[in-house]
């Protein structure tokens, strides 16, 4: 079969805040630049990153990259590259500004300046003090900065494909990636994109889980694909939990309920966080928050019929109180829980949030794999940014607002990094002769099984799976059945089949070839956590305690490297976390405590 | 409606950039869609084409339209 070849300089995948950001710096270079997305840009889900973006500009008081660079390096656990990360809060400032260039409106203070709050976990002189280092635009930052890079891009004439799903990467030979295969919904019609430089810019897969504050399009579709083209995914068992999402639709309660006097209730209405947190009871950390949740619900003491949350209640407060301090809150609980806050608790569980593993990449933004005994060797022609890419900034838990930072740095950088390449004059490679072969009977497999598994059901199962035993708070017991359970899921997972067969808008094939990414997912971030028997930041183990010895069940003799999951053979190998930065001195290992 | 038009519509409601839109607008499509006429279910298309939080705000009350073709259909979904 004859599939058409459509020749571009360069192919970003996924049209989020790293992937229009990374395009900017392509179309203005002048090079020939497609940016592939499953929805229109503006829909993708930065749109709801309400926080802000952090760079040290210190326009409201005294601040500095170094101090943000040491509580980046602090929130990872020390999973983070100190290199990656003083590159990234290096380039905040200048970043932040472009965007004001491109039309962003940020909140202003009177004189003019970006106006700036304070964010958990940014602090002044290295760990002191809370410090406004988060820009916004309102509360609809995310938003904000998508239409302004999306109408740069415009300007800049790079070439949208939109409601179009990239299907597996396109490597040659000697391993170069020359492009990806991609299905237009509207026709079904799969294309090549032959490119010389391709950027995944896919967003993160927070739908592994079965309770996840992420949108449904984040079905890790750019980890899928590097995935099957034999690229490892690294630090998967780092996941960041919200402990307030509600039961059963992964909708986010704000921390500003707990703030009003919000209580956490078991089944016999006992306000367990007593027992947890004596003092700041409701209020403690998020992670401490969520494991009690997660504790009460193992033992037993969870709500419903499968006792499987715990209630979030405000029924004592005034009405009028929560009208007013809680906009939106009721119409919440009405609209997914089906429960009228003001008068009955609300059912909540600890949800997914956010990815901090991925596509292992340089903080050039190029893509790099182990080989030959070097664990960083560069993919030649691939690239990635943002959530799906794994630099590593985020290490073993993310600060708020970095992850905006992160998309705006990345990818730039990716971009800068691609023109660079192409600038030194490289030619399109020769494509395969079967370039598109493994997608083209991913589809037909998919189109023509007969008794195959049911999509819907699969996804389920693997969402369940990746709840009870990879969730917030981890058992060595579930977490070592959890890998027998998600292997299970995966044979199904291969072995998709669909009823509806046409070509035109077939959203049943789309979701079976997203399922068939989520699974890819779903394992690496199984067997990674397995394997890590240590606590470090988001990944919290049971059988890994707090030990004068271990302070935080953290074991940095045994621990401290970033894992690599080889998808290929379900292998995992380790490689060591970057711990010189580019100018300033190692930031020393510390227990993290706030 | 026509079945392509009515998957085009189906993957722009299943696939927005909030969670609570994709719950609500996917629920909608399974539970009421079908219920409405042909003028209802258009005006349904032009708010499904609606950016995130400006439906978002619709929904929940924030603001109102005084488009008397949408409010019913706004009205639907509050409930749904």
């Amino acid at each position: 079969m004859s599939i058409p070849v459509l020749k571009f300089d360069a192919v970003i995948v996924g049209a989020g805040g790293a992937g229009l950001r990374s395009a900017i710096q392509l179309s203005e270079a002048g090079l020939k630049t497609a940016v592939l997305s499953k929805v229109f840009p503006t829909r993708s889900h930065t749109v709801a990153a309400q926080g802000g973006v952090a760079a040290s500009l210190g326009n409201s008081e005294e601040d500095h990259w170094h101090w943000h660079m040491y509580d980046t390096v602090k929130g990872s656990d020390w999973l983070g590259d100190q290199d990656a990360i003083e590159f990234m809060v290096r380039k905040a400032n200048e970043c932040v500004v472009e965007l004001e260039h491109y039309g962003m409106p940020f909140d202003r203070t009177d004189n003019g300046k970006i106006y700036q709050r304070p964010f958990g976990g940014h602090m002044s002189n290295f760990g002191e003090k809370p410090v406004r280092r988060s820009c916004a635009a309102a509360d609809r930052t995310g938003h904000a900065m998508l239409h302004a890079m999306y109408q740069r891009n415009v300007k800049a004439n790079t070439q949208f494909f939109v409601e179009w799903m990239a299907l597996d990467l396109i490597r040659d030979e000697a391993g170069h990636v020359v492009g990806v295969t991609a299905m237009e919904m509207e026709t079904g019609q799969v294309v090549i994109f032959h490119t010389r430089a391709t950027i995944f810019a896919t967003g993160g897969a927070g739908r592994i889980f079965y309770s996840s504050t992420n949108a449904f399009i984040n079905t890790g579709d750019g980890l899928g694909m590097a995935a099957r083209a034999g690229i490892p995914l690294e630090d998967m068992e780092f996941w960041q939990f919200h402990p307030t999402g509600v039961a059963g639709a992964g909708v986010l309660i704000t921390e500003g309920v707990r703030g009003e006097g919000g209580i956490l209730r078991n089944s016999s209405k006992e306000r367990f966080m007593e027992r947890y947190a004596p003092n700041a009871k409701d209020l403690a950390s998020r992670d401490v928050v969520s494991r009690a949740m997660t504790t009460e619900i193992n033992e037993g003491r969870g709500c419903g019929v499968n006792k499987d949350y715990v209630l979030l209640d405000i029924t004592h407060l005034d009405p009028n109180t929560i009208m007013k301090r809680l906009p939106g809150i009721r119409e919440i609980g009405l609209q997914f829980a089906g429960v009228d806050c003001i008068k009955e608790p609300l059912p909540v569980v600890p949800t997914c949030h956010y990815q901090m593993g991925g596509i292992p990449t340089h903080y050039s933004g190029r893509v790099v794999t182990p080989q030959n005994g070097d664990p960083n060797t560069i993919v030649p022609g691939f690239y990635a940014a943002g959530e799906c890419a794994c630099a590593s900034v985020h290490g073993a838990n993310r600060l708020g607002t970095n992850s905006l930072l992160d998309l705006l740095v990345f990818g730039k950088s990716a971009g800068d990094s691609a023109v660079e390449d192409l600038k030194a004059g490289k030619a399109h490679r020769e494509l395969p002769k079967d370039a598109a072969e493994k997608s083209l009977a991913r589809i037909s497999a998919i189109d023509n099984r007969k008794g195959g598994a049911n999509v819907h059901e699969t996804r389920l199962a693997m969402q369940r799976t990746m709840q009870n035993h990879a969730g917030v708070f981890r058992f060595g017991d579930l977490l070592k059945s959890g890998v027998d359970k998600i292997l299970e899921v995966e044979k199904a997972a291969r072995q998709l089949e669909i009823k509806d067969k046409s070509m035109a808008w077939n959203t049943a094939r789309t979701e079976a070839l997203e399922m068939e990414n989520l699974i890819e997912v779903a394992k690496a971030t199984m067997l990674s956590a397995e394997a890590r028997k240590e606590s470090r930041g988001a990944h919290v183990r049971d059988d890994a305690p707090d030990t004068p010895e271990f302070p935080n069940g953290r074991n940095d003799k045994e621990w401290l490297k970033h894992t690599l999951f080889n998808p290929v053979d379900n292998t995992i190998s380790y490689k060591p976390v970057n711990m010189q930065p580019l100018t300033v001195e190692t930031i020393a290992l510390k227990t993290r405590s706030y | 409606m026509e079945r392509p038009d009515y998957e085009r519509l189906r993957w722009r409601c299943i696939r927005r950039a909030l969670l609570e839109l994709d719950i609500t607008l996917t629920r909608f499509l399974d539970d009421g869609f079908d219920k409405l006429n042909e003028a209802q279910q258009q005006a349904f298309v032009e708010l499904a084409d609606m950016e995130d939080y400006d439906l978002w705000d619709l929904l929940t009350g924030k603001e109102e339209t005084d488009d008397p073709r949408l409010a019913p259909i706004v009205a639907m979904l509050r409930k749904s």
